[in-house]
């Protein structure tokens, strides 16, 4: 079989995707309070995302707030039901699946969720936790305890502290249990969803390390969502931008980087502080006005439109028109990858 | 660029070492700091033992000049500045001094402290709605701030200036908006808004304690922007603190460096960025992830986790996490010296290894992915004094 098409900005043409997600869309009704709770609206928090995760790449999915995120992640996993659109993981189409079968999906594509405090039981071992996948799916027996040893090692943990509390250890250490746990059935996918996000830096740089000495060893496909952009420069092959539950930039990380085409991934870049003071001080920054939108009404044609610094300072009325009326899609337009803006031209930022 | 690291002996350590509270105290701004902040010390009693979240901060803050603070989560920051501006609960035990325009504030009775407060020193905290009162519009609630503390402006007069702050912090339609209650505004409009009540009485110091953690990059571009144009209009020196040292780098004169209830580094912001001299900072700068790096190796993480606050071994307290250690560090805490520079001050008992070239020293800590430092809670890395909530074994 070939590689999809549609997917020009990849760093492994050739390879089948292990996980391909298109147009998927994913709406929370909104009801009307009081006795009787009518759908007044839709949040549409996902609207039509489309994107390959190629074996031992990593996937960065960035975007700010509520842009969708998390929910596309859950979504592809089916812990939520997709509105529609399709997820294909291994060859089998997901969203059809009972919840039954997920199980065994799931063997193979696995989550990591950011709050290392609210995700680990309180009243187990560690151990226990590490080994409740085996146990659930019927594969604990007399060799676990060797493989809990190997898991601790491979995580970087000390497995002699296997019997402790989650609240013995400190946050670095509690996320590295919950790899160790989504690592338990040896998966080849693993969706991270903001998985550093709630460290000091200090510790969060060991487990960036760990999840790329991981992916190395193991060849893992991760699907990496994060707000930090700067995280996601050091760990992804390719990334994702989202806004207002949107892709509207996708390409490999150096070409991103070096030649964002987007108005928004332009402005993304530009705000995030840089830590070096001479280099700051010279940096000229896009600031972009107002906030991101609601996403029980998104604005006509581009969601980006209302906090553009293009559509406000650059275009003319005509072109303004566009921007209003016509929805851009995610397409090259001559810059080397796609990207959602009808006017979209490359500005270096860094 | 990178230059071998000598590693640092007991020998050349020699006898520099000075006793530990003859230092440090009140540096640069001479006589005219706007805020002296002097061996300030704060201890909260509890059922475990008593934290010791402050063991003694120095500072001095020119006019008009931005002080940024950083430092791991839990390392003494908020409490430093609600120390300051007295809004500590009354369980912490307080030692030191803070004077602000050479007035004593610690123990100072409430009443004064909140005079103080509405007029010289002005807080914004990381959640707006510590400032603000979700019961009346923010219009009312400004000009209320501004009538506390002058009886004789009108609450006609008041109320026009709430709506020019308002203006200038970049609420649209201002006067319109006005009469919107906080619940009507976004996240980072409200930290306008409370930008806007902060600078009402025109103070002379403004805390911010990490004012746009909690918003998105895009907005908190604009709130520091904001932030730094309130400054301009007010004269007034800021301490920004924060643990993103992106935006300090951005925004900051001078930065402080704490780390377990001190500071262990204090200068320019371009000599601890550039020239680093305490190995906490360094580390912490190496740990980042760089938005500007075309192609970073693996980061360098410091290995371990802070201490406890309630047992703290003698000695250095970054001591367990630190590649340069020797003898003398864990019998010995350093004190905050000057290092290299004329303003640069550093607490490392080797500091000086690290001084001469200019540069960021590499190869100091490791790329490791491991951390075999075990529990915290049970076995410090020290594996000198066991804290206290462990296991119901
Ligand atoms: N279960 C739910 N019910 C209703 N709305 C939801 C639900 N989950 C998410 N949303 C909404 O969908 C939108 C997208 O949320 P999501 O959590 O996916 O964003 P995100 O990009 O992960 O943001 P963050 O960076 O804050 O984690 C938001 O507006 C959110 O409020
Ligand atoms: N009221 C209190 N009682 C007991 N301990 C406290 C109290 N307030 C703060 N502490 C402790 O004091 C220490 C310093 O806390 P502080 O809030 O100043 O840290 P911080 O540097 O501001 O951290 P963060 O970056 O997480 O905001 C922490 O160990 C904290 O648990
Ligand atoms: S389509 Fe128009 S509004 Fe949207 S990003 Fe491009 S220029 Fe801006
Ligand atoms: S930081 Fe502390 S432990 Fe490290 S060398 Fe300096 S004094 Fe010693
Ligand atoms: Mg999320
Ligand atoms: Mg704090």
């Amino acid at each position: 079989m070939t590689a999809t098409a549609e997917q020009p900005a990849s760093t492994a043409i050739g390879t089948e995707p292990v996980l391909s997600v298109r147009d998927l869309v994913k709406h929370f009704p909104i009801t009307s309070r009081g006795v009787i709770r009518r759908k007044i609206g839709d949040i549409h928090a996902v609207c039509g995302v489309s994107f390959d995760l190629y074996p031992r790449e990593t996937l960065g999915l960035v975007g700010e707030s509520g842009c969708g995120k998390s929910t596309t992640g859950r979504t592809v996993l089916q812990l939520q039901p997709a509105t529609s659109g399709s997820v294909v993981f291994q060859g089998q189409e997901l969203t059809d699946k009972s919840s039954k079968q997920m199980r065994s999906v799931r063997r193979d594509l696995q989550i990591v969720f950011q709050d290392p405090y609210a995700s680990l039981n309180p009243r187990m071992t560690v151990n226990d936790i590490v080994a409740e996948p085996l146990r659930i799916h019927g594969l604990h027996d007399k060799h676990s305890g060797d493989k809990m040893r190997e898991l601790f090692r491979l995580v970087g943990l000390n497995p002699e502290h296997g019997n402790r509390y989650p609240h013995e250890f400190s946050g670095g250490q509690r996320q590295r249990i919950g790899i160790a746990r989504a690592l338990a059935l040896e998966p080849k996918a693993l969706i991270l969803d903001e998985p550093v996000s709630a460290l000091d830096v200090s510790i969060q740089a060991g487990v960036v390390n760990l999840l790329e000495e991981l992916q190395d060893r193991l060849g893992l496909a991760y699907l990496f969502i994060a707000h930090d952009l700067s995280v996601v420069r050091h760990i992804a092959d390719r990334v994702a931008v989202m806004y207002l539950g949107k892709i509207v930039e996708l390409a490999d990380r150096p070409e991103l980087f070096d030649r964002p085409a987007h108005p928004y991934t332009q402005a993304l870049m530009s705000a995030i502080p840089i830590p070096d003071p001479v280099k700051e001080r010279e940096r000229r920054r896009i600031v972009i006005r107002g906030d991101v939108p609601s996403p029980a009404s998104p604005p006509s044609g581009c969601r980006f439109r209302t906090r553009c610094p293009k559509f406000a300072n650059q275009l003319s009325e005509g072109e303004r028109e566009r921007c209003v009326e016509e929805e851009p899609a995610l397409i090259e337009r001559g810059q080397g990858h796609p990207a959602a803006c009808h006017y979209a031209a490359v500005e270096k930022v860094l | 660029m990178s230059r071998p690291l000598t590693s640092a002996t007991a020998d050349a350590h020699g006898g520099t070492a000075a006793p530990a509270a003859a230092t440090a105290v009140g540096h640069e701004a001479g006589g005219d700091a706007v805020l002296r902040v002097t061996d300030l010390t704060v201890d909260f009693p509890t059922d475990d033992g008593v934290v010791h979240a402050v063991r003694g901060v120095s500072y001095a803050l020119s006019p008009r000049e931005v002080l940024g603070i950083v430092g791991e989560s839990g390392s003494g920051k908020s409490v430093t500045s609600l120390a300051i501006i007295g809004l500590l609960p009354k369980t912490a035990r307080i030692t030191g001094s803070v004077r602000f325009r050479g007035e004593e504030l610690i123990g100072l009775p409430d009443k004064d402290m909140r005079k103080v407060r509405g007029e010289q020193i002005a807080m914004i905290f990381q959640d707006p709605m510590t400032s603000l009162n979700p019961v009346y519009p923010i219009g009312w609630q400004i000009a209320e701030g501004i009538r506390a503390h002058h009886r004789d402006v009108s609450r006609a007069a008041a109320r026009s200036r709430a709506v020019d702050l308002l203006a200038l912090v970049g609420i649209p339609h201002p006067k319109e908006r006005a009469a919107n209650y906080p619940h009507e505004f976004s996240g980072g409009m409200r930290q306008r808004v409370v930008i806007a009540l902060a600078m009402a009485n025109d103070p002379d110091v403004i805390i911010a304690d990490e004012p746009t953690t909690a918003l998105d990059v895009t907005v908190q571009a604009q709130i520091l922007e904001t932030l730094q144009k309130a400054q301009q209009e007010t004269s007034a020196a800021i301490v920004l603190i924060t643990h993103d040292l992106g935006v300090v780098a951005g925004v900051a004169d001078r930065v402080l460096v704490m780390y377990a209830g001190k500071p262990v580094e204090l200068g320019s912001v371009d000599d601890v960025y550039y020239r680093p001299r305490m190995p906490y900072s360094i580390g912490l700068l190496g740990s980042l992830p760089r938005l500007d790096a075309v192609d970073q190796d693996r980061l360098t993480p410091i290995a371990g986790a802070p201490p406890s606050l309630i047992n703290l071994p003698p000695g250095c307290p970054f001591s367990p996490r630190c590649p340069l250690r020797q003898g003398v560090c864990d019998d010995e805490e350093p004190a905050l010296r000057q290092t290299d520079g004329q303003a640069h001050y550093a607490a490392c008992h080797f500091s000086h290894t690290l001084e001469s070239e200019d540069g960021v020293p590499e190869g100091l800590f490791s790329a490791t992915s491991a951390d075999f430092s075990g529990p915290i809670a049970i076995m410090p890395p020290t594996g000198a004094v066991a804290p206290t909530e462990g296991p119901q074994s």
